[in-house]
Parts: C-alpha cells; structure tokens; sequence
C-alpha cells in the first residue's frame, strides 16, 4: 500500500527552479523556437503525436521543449494537455487510397502502378557522420520530376483483385467503434481496439515485439507489401452544420503488410495481412505495429499461439509507455512507510531465524564442553 | 433540392481550400470586398476531434488518435450563418472560415468572396501541392532485378 508524505514544498518548488534552468543549458547559446523544433527535428514531433494520441505539430513541439527532449516524457505531457479539451465528435474514416503521397515503396511488386516513390529517406544513405552539418548547412534545392495525376492504388488492393490476399473486414451495420480512451480495455480485444492500442504504443516496444516474431517467437513469413507517406484530407461530419466539414489534412504513414498464406478445404489459400497506421513520418513504427497486429491475429486465423507477440494481454497491457512508466518511475516516490513495514517483518523473521540457529548449535556447544 | 446540393458542394469545396490556408492569408483577401455587418453566433471554441482510420486501409473504423480542433459561427446581417472548423487551435481562422461560409451562401457576397477570397488561395494551394508533386516526381525510383548467374 502506498501512503502519502507531506512537506517538502520549499525543495521541491526550488528543485522546479533548477530544473528551468537545467533546461535552458547556458544561456549564452540562443533558445531553441517550437518552428525550429517543428521544421528541424520533424522526426521527433511525429513519435510525440503518435504516442501522445493527439495531432497538433506546435503542441507537440512545446512537449519536446518543455520535457528537454525526453520523448517520454514529452508523450505525457501532450496526453495530459489533451484531457483537458471538450470531444466535438469523430471524423469520418481518412481515405489512405487518396493520399498525395510523398514516399511509397513496394518490396513485392516493383512495377507498381503510379511507381515506387523514395521521397526524404534515410534509406540508402551510408549512415556516416556529417560535419558540414555541424553549422551553417544549406541544402541544395531539390530536384523536380514530371508530377503525374496517375492513381496510387494501395498494393492490397491490386492483389485484391485477384482474391490472392484477404479483404479487410468490413464493419458491421450500425456497429460502434470502440475506444479505449473511453472505455478501459477488455480481453479479448477486437481489432479496432488492438490497432488503436497499438497506434498509440511505444515504438521501441512494438519495435521489439515485431523483431521477435521475425526470430522466430511467433514467425508470420512477412513482406513490406506497401508503405507509404504523404497528406490525406480530414472530413468531420458536423451536426450543426448538417454535412461533412473538410477539416485540412494531416500527415500519416501506413504499412501493410503481406504474411504467410493460409486456406482451408473451404477457401482457397489466400496472402494473410497485417496493419500498421501512425501520425507523420514513422515508418518503423508503422511497419512494427503491422508485424505485431499480424501476430495477434494468430487466434482468429487459427494459429499456434505461444509466443509473447500473439499474446494480446501482454501486448496491449504493456504497449503503453506513459502507463509503463508512470508505474516504473512511482518506485522512486517516498515509500518509506511501506518500507518501514518491511523492514519490521524483516528484523522479526531475522530474529527469529537468529534464536532457532541458537537453539540448533546449543547442544553442539554442550557437547564440545564435555570434551 | 439540386440547389441545396449545390450550394452545399460550394461550401465544401470553399471550406476545404480554407483549412489549408493560414488566417493572415484569408483576412488579407477579406480586407477586399466590402464586407456586411456581422456577428459572432459561437464565439471561437478550441477541442478535439477523434481522428479516424480503416483497418487495412479499406476495412471497418478504428480510432487512430485524435487532433485538436477549433470551430466558431458567424450570422451576417442578412440573417446567413456560417460555420468554420479547422484542425489545430487558431480561433481566429475558424471564425474566418465561418465568415466565409456565410458570405458563400450570401447572394450579394457569393460571387465576390468566391472572386476575392478563394479563388486566390485555391490558386496558391494548387501552386504549392504542385511543387511538392514535382520534388516527390523526381525520387521516383525504377528498380531492376538482377539474374542470377549472368555477368
């Protein structure tokens, strides 16, 4: 049980003070501005809005400064600035098949139709050190191709066609979307609360769990069938002004990912897929996120489960990283009321382990006597 | 009823020009035409939508994570009300937009804010998205697959 402490107030509110200052660093280096944050380390705001839930670039741009860019931390704070805003409604489901996409690439297919995209990626790039960015950096305008108005259909839907993979499955009539910021999560979970929990999981988590199963603890036989990146339009159907408002766009990447096949002597053997959605640029956090929705699928499809990346309670009660650490780090808060009860069945159970030791070596002691 | 549809088209499309552009952007061209007397019906209010995705791309809705959202309603004299929603926390641009949508349905401001105000900044998203098509076009990669035991 945890009891709380009183007092403490002049070091803590001084501590506060430390820490401003901690994180301004020396005030002789100019202050870094949210634009610079937004526009420079773009990477970082993506993860901060797909972990704290909430997509709004300047507020997760003031996390990360505010949190000294502990992301973690950053994600928390986000979470706990969103409690604080009325819900207006849902959108309308984003149409990731209209994306003006900016990077989209294939690992089964490279015929695509609309092409494979590299867009900015780090792909390729040698992983070297860069000094002529240590200062004063100024990149060469980018190149200009022929823009094309052809279609960039999602690779699922071309293999689709031909019934080689699985159609996604389809809501049922007037069936509510759950949500796990509303309702706490139950087991089994459904898919749309699997891939909410995973949407706002933590990337090095989902990262290691989708690693796992490609070692072999819970094999799905994965290829990258599509991942792509760019903006997609926002629509809300506001009651009040009785149609669907567009709202702008958003950036999102999206991976889907083409597993194993299965058949039965009912079906035909079809591709398996699995799902990966998250805000901004975070291609290893989309691509992760569809190895382990693929992994949990394991009951649905019949599957072995054993591994812990089919396992749905595991993942999903420890995918949460504000919840993770907010129950890690309480181990550093005053316990010292629960630790004195400790230390009090301790010294007891020593004590007595003490007397029956005693009473063990007495008669040994009386028998060197008598020697 | 085919009038309603497409009036309403008219908003949508002007609305959906609106949110992408910036509040200076839009109360610069507003500054143009000579605007009727107006008054706030929901003064600029700041919250969230849930922001929704499809499992596989084109399954069933999940909940993918929400944004923030400011909205606000404008009545002109003449008795239109407009409403103004957009992603992010600028009151001010959702109360714009909401001008906006009511000058759009107005049949003395119609043609002037469709001349004045969106045509403009449809033309300078159009000019921006085309840029960026064109930076994307140029990394647009053929790979070829190399035979094995030749060469």
């Amino acid at each position: 049980m945890y009891v709380a402490v009183k007092g403490g107030e002049r070091a803590i509110e001084n501590a506060h003070r430390l820490l401003a200052n901690a994180r301004r660093g020396d005030q002789s280096v100019a202050e870094v501005s949210l634009d610079q944050i937004s526009e420079q380390l773009g990477l970082a705001v993506d993860r901060v809005m797909s972990e704290g839930s909430l997509y709004d670039r300047e507020l997760a741009a003031l996390a990360i400064k505010q949190a000294r860019g502990d992301l973690i931390e950053a994600i928390f704070l986000v979470r706990a600035f969103r409690a604080t805003l009325p819900r207006f409604g849902a959108s309308e489901p984003v149409d990731t098949g209209a994306m003006r996409v900016q990077r989209r690439v294939s690992s089964t297919f490279k015929d695509i139709p609309g092409g494979q995209i590299l867009g900015p990626t780090f792909d390729y790039t040698h992983r070297l050190l860069d000094p002529s960015l240590a200062q004063g950096f100024v990149p060469e305008a980018p190149a200009v191709g022929e823009a094309s108005t052809a279609p960039t259909p999602r690779v699922t839907d071309i293999l689709g066609r031909d019934g080689l993979i699985e159609t996604s499955p389809q809501a049922e009539d007037g069936a509510s979307v759950g949500d796990l910021t509303r309702e706490p999560l139950n087991f089994p979970a459904d898919r749309d609360l699997r891939l909410q929990n995973l949407a706002r999981g933590d990337e090095g988590f989902l990262l290691a769990m989708g690693y796992s199963t490609q070692r072999g603890y819970g094999r799905n036989h994965p290829f990258a069938g599509e991942i792509r990146f760019g903006e997609v339009e926002v629509e809300f159907a506001a009651e009040d002004v009785g149609f669907a408002v567009p709202l702008g766009s958003i950036e999102l990447t999206e991976c889907q990912m083409v597993n194993q096949f299965k058949g039965s002597a009912t079906e035909a053997p079809c591709f398996t897929r699995g799902y990966g959605l998250a805000f901004g640029q975070s291609e290893r956090k989309t691509m992760s996120m569809a190895l382990v929705d693929r992994a949990l699928r394991a009951r649905e499809l019949g599957e072995e489960v054993g591994a812990p990346a089919q396992d749905e309670e595991f993942v999903l009660s420890h995918s949460d990283n504000v919840q993770a650490t907010g129950f890690v780090e309480h181990l550093k808060l005053p316990h010292y009321v629960d630790f004195q009860s400790e230390l009090g069945l301790l010294r007891k159970l020593r004590k007595e382990f003490a007397e029956a030791s005693a009473e063990a070596n007495a008669p040994d002691a009386m028998k060197e006597a008598a020697e | 009823m085919t009038q309603h549809n497409t009036q309403q088209a008219q908003r949508q499309a002007a609305m959906a020009v609106l949110a992408h552009a910036e509040a200076g952007e839009i109360a610069a061209r507003l500054r143009t035409i000579p605007l009727p007397g107006h008054q706030d019906l929901r003064a600029p209010e700041n919250g969230l939508v849930m922001l929704r995705g499809r499992v596989g791309g084109d399954g069933a809705p999940f909940n993918l994570g929400e944004a923030t959202v400011s909205r606000a309603a404008v009545r002109l004299a003449g008795g239109e009300v407009g409403f103004g929603y957009t992603l992010g926390r600028d009151g001010e641009k959702a109360r714009l937009i909401a001008l906006c949508d009511a000058l759009v349905q107005s049949r003395d401001f119609a043609a002037a804010v469709e001349r004045d105000v969106i045509a403009p900044l449809r033309e300078q998203l159009m000019v921006r998205r085309k840029q960026a098509a064109e930076e994307t076009a140029a990394t647009k990669v053929d790979f070829y697959t190399m035979v094995r035991g030749e060469g």
